[in-house]
């Protein structure tokens, strides 16, 4: 089953060869860490550094006025922490607070897969911040990179015990699924590399002399550490899993490469727990413009397993596609390509192979909602929930609003109070914040403290705002062609006057921008999208469901902001008098004509066939 | 150079080997001497200590053949900008018009070991910023200071010491030679005179006294002249009130500005900036090494404020020295507003009727005045102590107190075997606020603002002092913090150029890497493409201990001294007051640390290096 493994290594692309010298993800980060004369990485370790949690950027607003200083690019980095299903308790939130206000420039950040997002931490503060986090219990491993990511799982407000017992075993998954190398350790928490040869290099400030004695990377990898899941290439590109409990789809199920949808009912006892879930497999957003290759694509539902063979499932679709999975061309390196290449049928064949489980026939599971809630919310036995609108999941101390400092101030409160044993911060997969098992007592101390820092934003803003979601795009991130989240206040504010003038200010509309096709906020999977073509220019996708189940179409290509209402205003005029009651936006957009609705595999062409 | 007895009693070279030497300089011009200069340097520094220590011709800047017979006296001086030189090549010429033999010096051509039988010694010597020698003086002034100088009960000697009493250590280096001269039981021939920026009106006066001292206690008859018809110079000719550097200005260009472009983040506490200028048609060429005369203009709002705060009328023309501007001009490009003339400050205490202005001016104030005065422009002068119409300045007596305002020199940057009919610069806007207004040095801010295309008044001032090693295999080391790294620039792209063989490492610091990392990108192009080897850098405030170019040498001592033992050349350019200091304290620690000897050890081997060409200073 090696036979990814075989092809020539000259057919491999370049991120192959790159992952099988970096000696169990070591690399010369050591080196890389210690060069005085740059703020960037050497090449190879700006890949090697994403399995440690770590994304190598630049400030892209003063990229060029550098350049003209003879000065290199502002470069730092982003850390993401690997936190499953989000979850964190109010001393780490303090932790992390603290370590953003440290080492940090803009706050704290939410992603659309639940984790924190440190940005614009230098190279020289790199070891540092990775040992304040991990002071918290906290780590980064693998939050980037060719392999699992961190693992979305539901919020689920209502059902606490549901909830505890899918945070469990999704947490114990993603335990299961970190690479073994102890680079991690080594290298930012000062373990003692078990070989002797792999003492660190002399941090010379040394450029171009002849280098002391610095063994290659590949002599320092002990035998024994070969990685069991992953090998020594990983997987061939980044791997997602979801779980989700109906009825709320807000991980996206469809859109990971694994989802795991748990199906909940009574036991022999009459308990409600989980049972089992139904397996998908084959989502993923990333695409590239004009390259019919690519598409986003919903997953394929595999069948029905039990609870217990959650681990051995997620082991056997890893493995497929570790063997099989593209290692020539990155951009069809995903899951979604592997089987959409060769067939869901042989792909169950091989995962139940490989893991001795059989596929029973999917149960039948329904979702009614995709997104969060927001204000105070009640569930199981009254216990009381906070969700909080956090705007493309940005929490900093700005001119207008100090919310890092007011969610520092609930943090504390939960401290010194003693419930931080009970009381949970969850980052939403929307970007959002809910703190669950807040102690009624504190209720209104809570209140006040969200009132007075503005953080209650969902109560005055319009739904557009409330419910979009925004990928980081400009200035940090390398592959941003637009801008997403700075721009999401100011065209959510454009949407919503646009659908008030046209009598529909009380419509949801689901809106999701992002700076490039790849897809970080799940573009492809919301009612209206703006995918980033060029600086101000986007490309309008109409037409998905609001659940997560049904992927937009390409309808008017790179169009300006005057042009994107322009485009709009025509639709939302006709789905304001032809609209049947609680019709979505997405749904009538189907249903109208305006976009060719298509399920995904089929979507996939029509997407990449309307990109040419 | 026709005497073959040019050479010194002193040199050690076989009476064959002196004529051969005094064969092959005869007739050269002074380009191809110094050619050969750093050829034999070169030469010299592959034999050992022992033996280049006597090899060495170089240095040795003989200005004159001494007479046959042993010279009666030396002169030496120790020069930065070159009043000291010319006032000590005048003394040589009065005495020798006076029949008195005499030799005249540099000071690092000194051979140390002769001042213990020296008889008549007149020391011309200027004094540096903080009280500093100038670098050629520096081993000489130190060895006298040190407890090493031996007695010198033989000694006649006269100090004529130079500065600028804006300045708290005002002709600092005079006064300390001329008190250690007597401590060590020489005999002062005449009280020292402390001559500031205003030179003839004390140096001549002193000279003439020396010369007719001299010449009567030395009993050589005089010439075909008497006292009374003792050399009266030209005092143009001799010193100007301008810097006599300036004899090199008469080859100014108007340059055309190419580029001009801050190279530090608007974050940066400092302005920095890259500048190009064409020098195309100018017959103008310069060497790694050389420095780029700039006249500017001073800040636009000063000279207005100034004109406004006197009432004068800017059209109106005012005649100084042979010189007719308008008012406007003489204010906006002509006088230094920034420095006041002590003589300028007494005038205005008169007119002000300040009894507080006097009193700062009595000598025993001295230190206040540093500290109150010295800073101040003219503008602050005239506002806080201001005037009654009745005792108004009238604009030719004011302007007459003024200095001049002089170009400023800037270490080029650039290398014309790489930019060709190019000369760059690195130019910091000199910028700070004090009592409440912005103030700017004027030639950096003239250049700041300089527009592409517009024109730029410059000249090459040779710098021979700083030059890159002949022999390309050498390796050299260069410690250029802050725009002190200028002329590393032009050392690297020439080396480049010329695919010399030999290392080059570069020392750099500045406050902030990100935010004043100068030429970044071209450094790592250059370690990149093999031209550059090795950079170490101390960014001092990146973190909560400062570090600077000095402590990145102690850090680097083992490899440091295996370089400058296997012969490399060690460069220093930058700030004369701090860094420099710093830096040569450095360099004694690692010498004497590595070869384990004492400091004082340490610093003869550095003075030995220098002595060698191969410890180079461009500080200001």
């Amino acid at each position: 089953m090696q036979d990814s493994n075989n092809v020539a290594d000259a057919k491999l692309s370049a991120v192959e060869k790159i992952k099988k010298d970096s000696a169990q993800l070591r690399g010369e980060l050591l080196k890389s860490l210690a060069d005085p004369l740059t703020g960037a990485l050497r090449e190879a370790d700006q890949t090697v550094i994403k399995y440690h949690g770590s994304y190598q950027q630049d400030d892209r607003d003063v990229r060029a006025d550098r350049r003209d200083a003879k000065l290199e690019p502002e470069y730092s980095f982003m850390i993401r922490t690997r936190t499953p299903g989000g979850v964190l308790s109010p001393e780490q939130w303090l932790g992390l607070d603290a370590v953003a206000r440290k080492y940090a420039s803009r706050g704290l950040r939410i992603t659309s897969r639940q984790a924190l997002q440190f940005h614009g931490v230098i190279k020289t503060a790199l070891k540092a911040t990775m040992q304040a986090i991990n002071a918290n219990l906290i780590d980064t491993l693998a939050a980037c990179g060719d392999v699992n990511r961190n693992i979305a799982v539901a919020v689920n407000p209502a059902q606490s015990r549901i909830h505890a017992e899918v945070y469990q075993a999704s947490a114990k998954l993603s335990d299961r699924l970190l690479p073994n190398s102890r680079a991690y350790y080594e290298i930012w928490l000062d373990e003692k590399a078990a070989s002797s040869q792999s003492a660190e290099p002399e941090l010379a400030q040394t450029n171009g002399e002849k280098s002391p004695t610095y063994s290659s990377p590949k002599a320092v990898q002990a035998q024994d550490e070969i990685d069991p899941i992953y090998g020594d290439r990983y997987l061939p590109r980044k791997f997602k899993i979801g779980v989700v409990v109906p009825p709320i789809n807000d991980v996206d199920i469809y859109t990971q490469d694994l989802g795991f949808i748990a199906i909940v009912g009574p036991d022999a006892d009459g308990v409600t727990q989980v049972q089992g879930y139904n397996v998908t497999a084959g989502g993923g957003m990333g695409a590239s413009h004009n390259d019919a290759e690519t598409f986003p694509r919903l997953a394929d539902t595999l069948g029905y397993i039990d609870k217990s063979d959650m681990e051995a499932i997620a082991l056997a679709v890893v493995s497929t596609q570790k063997d099989f999975g593209n290692r020539q061309v990155r951009k069809r390196a995903r899951l979604k390509y592997t089987i959409e290449d060769r067939g869901v049928a042989w792909f169950i064949e091989q995962v139940e192979q490989r893991s001795g489980v059989r596929f029973a026939p999917a149960r039948v599971a329904q979702f009614d909602s995709g997104g969060d809630q927001f204000g105070w919310l009640t569930g199981e036995n009254g216990a009381l929930q906070l969700g909080l609108r956090i705007v493309a999941g940005r929490i900093e101390d700005s001119e207008s609003a100090g919310h890092l400092s007011a969610i520092r101030r609930l943090a504390e409160l939960f401290v010194e109070s003693r419930h931080s044993q009970i009381t949970q911060f969850r980052l939403t997969p929307n970007q959002n914040l809910l703190i669950a098992h807040v102690a009624p007592e504190l209720r209104a101390q809570v209140q006040s403290i969200v009132a007075a820092a503005g953080l209650d934003i969902w109560v005055n803003s319009g739904s557009v705002l409330t419910h979009a979601l925004a990928c980081v795009a400009l200035p940090t991130c390398g592959l941003a062609m637009a801008e997403a989240e700075r721009y999401l206040p100011e065209f959510s504010g454009k949407l919503q006057a646009l659908l008030h003038v046209e009598g529909l200010g009380d419509a949801p509309l689901q809106l999701r921008i992002s700076g490039c096709p790849n897809g970080c906020s799940r573009p492809y999977a919301s009612e209206v999208a703006l995918v980033g073509k060029a600086p101000g220019r986007y490309n309008l996708m109409l037409g998905g469901d609001h659940l997560g189940t049904r992927l937009n179409q390409l309808y008017q290509e790179n169009l300006a902001e005057a042009e994107l209402l322009a485009a709009l205003q025509p639709i939302f005029r006709s789905y304001a008098s032809q609209r049947n009651p609680a019709e979505r936006f997405g749904d009538y957009c189907v249903r109208a004509g305006v976009v060719q609705p298509q399920r995904a595999k089929s979507a996939a062409q029509l997407i990449a066939s309307t990109l040419i | 150079m026709a005497n073959r007895s040019a050479l010194p009693a002193q040199a050690p070279l076989s009476s064959l080997s002196s004529v051969k030497l005094a064969e092959l300089c005869e007739g050269l011009d002074s380009a191809s001497l110094w050619w050969i200069s750093g050829y034999t340097a070169a030469s010299a520094s592959y034999k050992s200590a022992a033996e280049n220590a006597a090899a060495l011709t170089s240095e040795a800047k003989y200005k004159e053949p001494a007479p046959a017979a042993e010279p009666q006296s030396t002169i030496l001086y120790g020069s930065q900008s070159g009043n000291a030189e010319r006032l000590a090549m005048a003394v040589f010429e009065d005495l020798k018009a006076a029949g008195v033999g005499a030799r005249v010096l540099r000071a690092d051509a000194y051979p140390l070991k002769a001042l213990k039988t020296e008889t008549n010694l007149y020391v011309v010597i200027s004094t540096q910023g903080d009280g500093d020698p100038p670098e050629d003086a520096r081993t000489l002034v130190e060895h006298i200071l040190s407890k090493r100088a031996p007695q010198l009960n033989q000694l006649n000697f006269a100090v004529l010491g130079l500065g600028d009493s804006s300045y708290p250590k005002f002709c600092w280096v005079g006064k300390n030679l001329d008190e250690r001269f007597a401590e060590l039981g020489g005999t002062r021939l005449q009280a020292r005179a402390d001559v500031d920026v205003d030179i003839d009106s004390v140096a001549l006066p002193w000279i003439s006294l020396l010369v007719e001292r001299e010449k009567l206690r030395l009993k050589i008859a005089p010439v075909g002249a008497s006292i009374a018809f003792l050399p009266v110079r030209d005092s143009s000719k001799l010193i100007t009130k301008v810097e006599p550097k300036l004899a090199t200005a008469s080859k100014t260009f108007e340059a055309l500005v190419l580029a001009n472009q801050r190279i530090t983040t608007d974050k940066s506490q400092k302005n920095i900036r890259h500048i190009e200028l064409s020098l195309q048609g100018s017959n103008l060429s310069y060497q790694p090494g050389d420095a780029l005369g700039v006249h500017g203009s001073n800040s636009p709002e000063l000279a207005a404020q100034i004109l406004d705060a006197l009432q004068f009328d800017g059209a109106s023309l005012v005649n100084i020295a042979d010189q007719s501007h308008s008012v406007e001009t003489w204010l906006s490009q002509r006088l230094d507003l920034r420095k006041l003339p002590r003589k300028l400050v007494e005038a205005h205490a008169l007119r002000a009727e300040c009894d507080a202005l006097k009193a700062l001016l009595q000598p025993e104030r001295a230190p206040v005045y540093a500290e109150k005065i010295a800073n101040m422009d003219l503008l602050d002068l005239i506002q806080r102590y201001p005037i009654k119409p009745s005792n108004r300045w009238d604009s030719a007596a004011l302007f007459s107190l003024l200095r001049p305002l002089t170009p400023r020199l800037y270490s080029i940057a650039s290398s014309q075997a790489a930019v060709g009919d190019e000369v760059h610069l690195t130019v910091a806007q000199l910028k700070y606020d004090l009592h409440g207004r912005t103030r700017v040095g004027a030639i950096s801010n003239s250049l700041a603002h300089a527009n592409i295309d517009a024109n730029v008044r410059v000249f090459v001032e040779r710098n021979e002092r700083f030059r890159l090693p002949i022999d390309g295999a050498r390796d050299i080391v260069m410690i250029g913090p802050g725009t002190g790294v200028a002329p590393f620039r032009s050392f690297v792209q020439e080396r480049a150029e010329a695919g010399a063989r030999g290392r080059n490492w570069l020392f750099f610091g500045n406050p902030h890497f990100r935010e004043d990392f100068l030429y970044q990108l071209e450094w790592q192009q250059a370690l990149k493409k093999g031209q550059l080897h090795r950079m170490d850098v101390a960014f001092s405030r990146d973190q909560a201990e400062k570090v600077y170019v000095q402590h990145r040498l102690l850090t680097q001592a083992q490899q440091l001294y295996q370089w400058i033992e296997g012969g490399a050349h060690v460069y220093v350019c930058g700030d004369a007051n701090q860094m420099a200091k710093d830096v040569d304290a450095s360099l004694r620690q690692i010498i004497a640390k590595e070869k384990a000897i004492d400091l004082e050890a340490a610093g003869d081997y550095l003075s030995q290096l220098s002595s060698e060409q191969r410890y180079q200073r461009d500080i200001y």
